[in-house]
């Protein structure tokens, strides 16, 4: 493998766009206007399950700026078959179709849209358009429904998301044997909404001649891009996604949602601009992250080498689609065992087909894992870390193969040096600050790295300087910054000389922005055809110059102050002017599409680590719960802008705190619904909430992983925070809560 | 959001004028809790008189009887951060800022403080059965989710808890409320101020008809010396009480010549237990006597499947809260971590 | 059967409501003609095409449209626009001076104080106003006291590490 100079990759840059962030002049898809804009309000069910008998438009209609109403009744033809409206992450099942028949599936359906000249007139309006449904008989608690759990479907998804590996070994068998066993059946976590702080929309410009401009919010503008022209029957090229900035998404645009859908045909069939724009009760009408109840058993040996996992997880999904995640599959990777059974259920209930959210499935199974653990460890009378250490998997006992790179043992040893970790007093209850326990507690985390294909374009443009291009979105990962970053290293050129261009379908194909493989896949591919670029470019010097540039090759030329040098020797060297000038084009450009080889992958697991540690203080009458400090030590391979980074893990880790102490999407089962469907009562953390997070990224070398050696920040800074927190709980308070968000008062 | 026309009121007659003329007009003030709930088309005015240029109801000063009054329409955060509110009155000052955003804080009133409506799922939720919102379709939260309702005085239509800290203080303050109405002036004191549900929840209060605040009398007693005010929640800011304590004490030594105590988050309205207050009378501030009020505060209460925790959640802050008041420069200051 | 409908007055009609509506809005006398259930930041953000400030909850329960007005941090969402005639704003786009950045703005960038950068212009509204009121003394307080303003990404470290670098606490009292 070529590897590539790294001048920019390891500078704490500051995000490339950050000026257009604090002055307001970033634009997202909800901001693009257009003079003759309308305006659409969705109209969603009042029941969970049924039917629509009648929509009551007449009236409504004849209220002043109303244009039109779309229901069911009355909305365009649209594509026959379910694969039509699938996409880049749908499970395997029947996508839901918006406006497509009577049927109610879930409480908040869209029902119509009503489509105004003013956005207050479409809000007005849509408040008070009269429906009857007839009412059926639901079931919302996949927890009463535990008879019905069935393994799920396979599909292309499961190809992204392996189902679990087969028992190994004879787990009863070893359980009963080994003298320390910890068992537990009530891990649960309830329903969870990813709430980015923008809300959904979409503004799609009615272009005539049968083109749109789509402004979507969405993590993959081709994704948007094939889902629409899939299901209004139009042409690819006549169909162009464009999400520049995007407020935020953690899975809840991996999939298009019905803005999308119903800004697209209001516009088709109005001939006119139209902006959808959801409310924040409607980010609760489309995916989320499932509740999911969880089974454990781990026992060992005295000297705490772990003899048997048991690993169940039973999630919920809706009628239509099984929506899988990796859950269970985690432990065998992190811990040698030679008895396994890890087994995955699905339970269907009537509720919205769930949708990755931010870790999905990780920040699940890691929760139960890593707090077994920790409660064999206080059997064992050993400490949590040195338990960890005894079971360090030098392999991945699950596939039997190696490691493409694991320095997880320096996470351990390093994170827990900085954090004081071996200043705790084991006992729990022994540590106190006046009124309030403190309690450490530390977990282990994984994410697996993937790379996917990918194209990317680089040219060198008449004014001499270099651009590249790929379809890919920036959701706040830095996306820019980092791709800027990489391509001027492929380049070898100066971050001034480069533009990195995005989130526009036009561009070269990425996949949907998520599982924290951006930098891997997009990354490997401007890495690619950056290469790509300076071989053409040197081709046309040896076109311009033979003789000169005869022995030269793509590695042993510079590319600077405008000129095309031999590196050895400056000053042979061809302008970028005689370049173009020579090539008899505006512009040079190489496109280039990374296709990693699923071989040599396929023999290794590849997996950035983590380890994290945590001090919460409770306060012992009130029970009041606060994360003082957390500390996360992560591998995972190199770091390309560690300002970025950091920043990624950290709010990942507020996220855990999150994930282990706030967020909670409450549902009413007798009413089907969900009751906390704002930013009021669904609790993310406030300032006030977050206290001192420190990171530690380790070194780490990965020559397989991709080009960079990067294994991508979006999801392992998660995972561990949850177990971590809840382990630290019970070293302040000896009390185990086995359910997520953990309440102040299931502590008193 | 239903349409509605508007109209700027310059002073309380304007205003109450305005009222009598059209009964399903509603008065705007911060708009904080109005037009949240015009918002989600669970209130509809049909015509808002915007009272915010309202004279007369615009200041704080001392009055009469050696008190202090609060404009109606002075902003919490005004009131919060007045020189003689945090001198005087500082278990106000620590109960507002213990309540909702600074940005909030700088639109809402006093009067409308008083007004704002419970924060109950379903009350919230205009598709689900409510006797607040609707007079005799049910009480879903009695045997739905349930967590964040009331434990005392609660009724078989209604278990909705008022959401307001300042009030709570005002409560424990003993404050006068002065509300102007098509039969002219009136004061009412704060105990009867707000109500509990009985059989009519969808009253939260006693104001009537065409009645408008102008103002809130606070006593001469402020309990500068020891008081505190204790917030209970899911989160550390920035979310409603599930159970908060105002306690304001008046000490010879570590003997109690007066108390009071008031508590937010547990009824249709501050709750207060005079008996209690009473009790403590003489006693020394010590756990076991506030643990004695506290039994005595609580008694009574009756929790629901979800909320349960909230009796022994109170009376722990009231043990708490007590001894909290006996050092507030230690533990009030502003921006402290409720953790303590 | 079940029917939904929200019994309601629909007889208003916008025009006998439209208001005039004069503010000064970045320093700029603007006037608008608005029926009165326009909210300030729909005005803004429809009308005046000043989309920096966001629409995060449209409820106060965000902090995402948090703009200036007449010198103290306000929710546009829950102010009808019409209630705002003669009243100053302040946006986003008005805390630059002349192009050049705020210190806030800028040690937004140099902490890395955002993510998708949704809430930044709330976040940085709202920390102008709170260093104006100049009530917090401590970090503790400035957390306390910007706690009106989620952040879903989770750079609330980071965003009150900028505020820090800019706030110097007066001691009051």
């Amino acid at each position: 493998m070529e590897t590539i100079n790294q001048k920019q990759q390891g500078k704490a840059l500051s995000r490339l766009e950050g000026a257009l962030k604090v002055t307001g002049a970033a634009q997202y898809a909800g901001e693009y206007s257009a003079p003759d804009l309308l305006y659409g309000h969705v109209v969603n069910s009042t029941i969970p399950k049924g039917k629509i008998q009648k929509i009551y438009t007449e009236e409504i209609l004849k209220l002043p700026g109303i244009i039109e109403i779309f229901t069911h009744e009355n909305r365009p033809s649209l594509a026959w078959f379910n694969f039509q409206y699938s996409d880049m992450d749908a499970p395997p099942g029947s996508p839901f179709r918006p406006l497509h028949d009577a049927e109610i599936k879930y409480y908040g359906q869209p029902v119509a849209l009503v489509v105004a000249e003013s956005f207050e007139e479409a809000r007005f309006a849509a408040s008070v358009l009269k429906i009857d449904y007839e009412k059926e008989a639901f079931t919302t608690n996949f927890t009463n429904q535990l008879d019905d759990a069935r393994a799920p479907k396979r599909g292309f998804a499961t190809l992204l998301k392996p189902l679990p590996p087969k028992p190994k070994g004879d787990f009863d068998k070893a359980f009963d044997e080994s003298p320390v066993q910890v068992s537990a059946d009530d891990y649960y976590h309830g329903t969870e909404h990813h709430n980015p702080m923008e809300m959904h929309a979409t503004t799609t410009m009615f272009e005539g001649e049968g083109k749109l401009t789509i402004y979507d919010k969405t993590q993959g503008t081709v994704n948007s891009q094939l889902y629409v022209a899939n299901v209004f029957g139009l042409s690819f090229k006549d169909v162009r996604v464009i999400a520049p900035y995007v407020g935020g998404a953690f899975g809840s645009g991996l999939q298009p949602q019905y803005q999308l859908f119903m800004s697209v045909m209001a516009a088709l069939e109005l001939k006119r601009s139209v902006r959808v724009t959801l409310t924040r009760a409607q980010m609760y009408t489309f995916g989320h992250r499932p509740p999911t109840l969880q089974q454990i058993k781990v026992a060992a040996e005295m000297d705490g080498k772990i003899t048997a996992l048991h690993h169940k997880a039973t999630a919920e999904t809706s009628r239509f689609e099984d929506y899988t995640e990796v859950v269970v599959n985690w432990g065998n990777i992190l811990y040698p065992v030679e008895n396994t059974k890890l087994d995955y259920e699905l339970v269907p209930v009537d509720v919205y087909s769930p949708l990755d959210m931010r870790a999905p499935g990780g920040s699940t199974g890691l929760h139960p894992l890593e707090c077994a653990l920790d409660e064999l460890a206080y059997e064992l009378k050993m400490d949590p870390l040195d338990l960890r250490l005894k079971n360090y998997a030098e392999q991945d006992d699950s596939e039997n193969r190696p490691f493409s790179s694991k320095e997880l043992k320096e996470c351990y040893l390093q994170g827990a040096e900085k954090f004081g970790w071996y200043n705790r007093s084991p006992q729990p209850r022994s540590m106190r600050r006046g009124n309030r326990l403190v309690g450490y507690g530390m977990a282990t985390g994984i994410w697996e790295s993937m790379t996917l294909p990918a194209k990317a374009e680089a040219t060198l443009t008449k004014e001499g300087k270099f651009r590249v291009r790929s379809a890919v979105t920036d959701i706040g990962t830095g996306t820019l910054t980092v791709m800027t970053q990489i391509a001027a290293d492929a380049l070898g050129v100066g971050l001034d000389e480069v533009e990195f261009e995005y989130g526009d379908s036009k561009m070269p194909f990425a996949p949907i922005q998520g599982g924290s493989y951006t930098v891997s896949t997009v990354g490997s591919a401007v890495v690619a055809a950056c290469q790509a670029l300076r071989k053409r470019l040197l081709k046309i010097a040896q076109k311009a110059n033979g003789s000169l540039f005869e022995t030269a090759s793509e590695s042993k030329v510079s590319l600077t102050n405008g000129h095309l040098s031999l590196s050895e020797k400056p000053d042979v060297a061809v302008s970028f002017q005689e370049l173009l000038t020579v090539s008899g084009k505006r512009m040079i450009k190489a496109s280039k599409t990374n296709i990693p080889n699923p071989l040599t992958l396929k023999k290794y697991t590849r997996a950035a680590h983590s380890a994290a540690f945590v001090e919460v203080e409770v306060d012992e009458e009130l029970g009041v719960i606060n994360v003082t400090r957390a500390l996360t030590a992560v591998a995972a391979g190199t770091i390309v802008n560690p300002k970025t980074a950091r920043s990624q893990i950290v709010g990942g880790m507020v996220w855990g705190i999150s994930k282990a102490l706030r967020e909670e999407t409450i549902t009413d089962h007798r009413l089907g619904r969900y009751m906390n469907p704002n930013l009021a009562e669904y609790h993310i953390p406030v300032h006030a909430d977050i206290h001192d997070l420190d990171v530690i990224f380790v070194e780490e070398k990965d020559d397989i992983v991709n080009p960079l050696g990067s294994k991508g920040l979006g999801e392992i800074g998660i995972v561990a925070l949850p177990p971590a927190i809840a382990n630290a709980v019970f070293h302040a308070t000896g009390k185990r809560i086995h359910q997520l968000p953990i309440h102040f008062d299931m502590l008193l | 959001m239903n349409n509605f026309t508007y109209t700027k009121a310059q002073s309380t007659e304007e205003a109450v004028a305005g009222l009598a003329k059209n009964s399903q007009a509603e008065l705007l003030a911060g708009g904080t809790n109005l037009i949240d709930l015009m918002k989600y088309n669970l209130q509809h005015a049909e015509h808002l008189i915007d009272i915010n240029h309202v004279q007369g109801c615009q200041t704080i000063e001392e009055n009469s009887a050696g008190g202090i009054r609060l404009g109606a329409l002075v902003t919490n955060a005004d009131t919060a951060y007045h020189p003689l509110i945090g001198q005087r009155y500082p278990l106000l000052s620590k109960a507002i800022l213990a309540g909702a955003s600074a940005q909030i804080r700088n639109m809402a009133t006093n009067g409308g403080n008083l007004l704002q409506r419970t924060r109950c799922y379903y009350f919230y939720d205009a598709h689900a059965p409510c006797n607040k919102r609707e007079p005799g379709t049910g009480c879903s939260a009695l045997e739905g989710y349930n967590r964040i309702m009331a434990i005392l005085g609660t009724s078989p239509q209604c278990i909705a808890v008022f959401p307001s800290d300042m009030c709570v203080a005002l409560a424990a303050l003993e404050a006068v409320v002065r509300v102007k109405g098509p039969a002219g002036e009136r004061v009412i004191n704060f105990e009867d101020f707000h109500r509990l549900p009985a059989d009519t929840p969808h009253l939260d209060n006693s104001l009537q008809a065409g009645e408008m605040i102008t103002g809130i009398d606070l006593p001469e007693e402020g309990f500068e010396q020891n008081y505190s005010y204790l917030k209970l929640r899911d989160r550390n800011s920035y979310s409603f009480a599930l159970v908060s304590v105002a306690t304001g004490l008046k000490l010879s030594g570590d003997r109690i010549d007066l108390a009071r105590i008031a508590l937010g988050g547990v009824a249709h309205k501050p709750w207060r237990v005079k008996e209690a207050e009473e009790f403590l009378k003489g006693k020394t501030a010590s756990p076991e006597n506030f643990t004695k009020a506290a039994d005595l505060i609580l008694e009574g209460a009756v929790g629901f499947t979800h909320n349960a925790f909230k009796i022994e959640l109170a009376k722990r802050a009231i043990v708490r809260n007590g001894i909290m008041a006996l050092n507030p420069s230690e533990t009030q200051r502003p921006g402290a971590q409720p953790s303590l | 059967m079940e029917t939904t409908q929200l019994s309601r007055n629909t007889n208003t009609s916008k025009i006998d409501c439209i208001r005039t509506v004069t503010f000064t809005i970045n320093g700029q006398s603007t006037q608008l003609q608005l029926p009165p259930w326009v909210s300030l930041l729909d005005a803004l953000r429809h009308h005046l095409h000043l989309t920096g400030t966001k629409k995060g909850c449209d409820h106060g329960q965000c902090g995402a449209c948090t703009v200036m007005c007449d010198g103290k941090r306000i929710l546009s969402c829950l102010t009808l626009a019409v209630s705002k005639d003669q009243s100053s704003i302040t946006t986003i786009e008005g805390i630059a001076d002349n192009g050049e950045l705020h210190p806030l703005q800028k040690a937004f960038i140099e902490y890395d104080a955002f993510q998708c950068g949704y809430c930044t212009p709330g976040q940085i509204c709202s920390a102008v106003g709170m260093m104006q009121e100049g009530k917090a003394q401590n970090r503790a307080e400035v957390q306390e006291l910007m706690s009106g303003n989620l952040c879903r990404c989770g750079a609330n470290s980071q965003i009150i590490d900028a505020i820090m670098e800019v706030y110097i606490p007066e001691t009051h009292e």
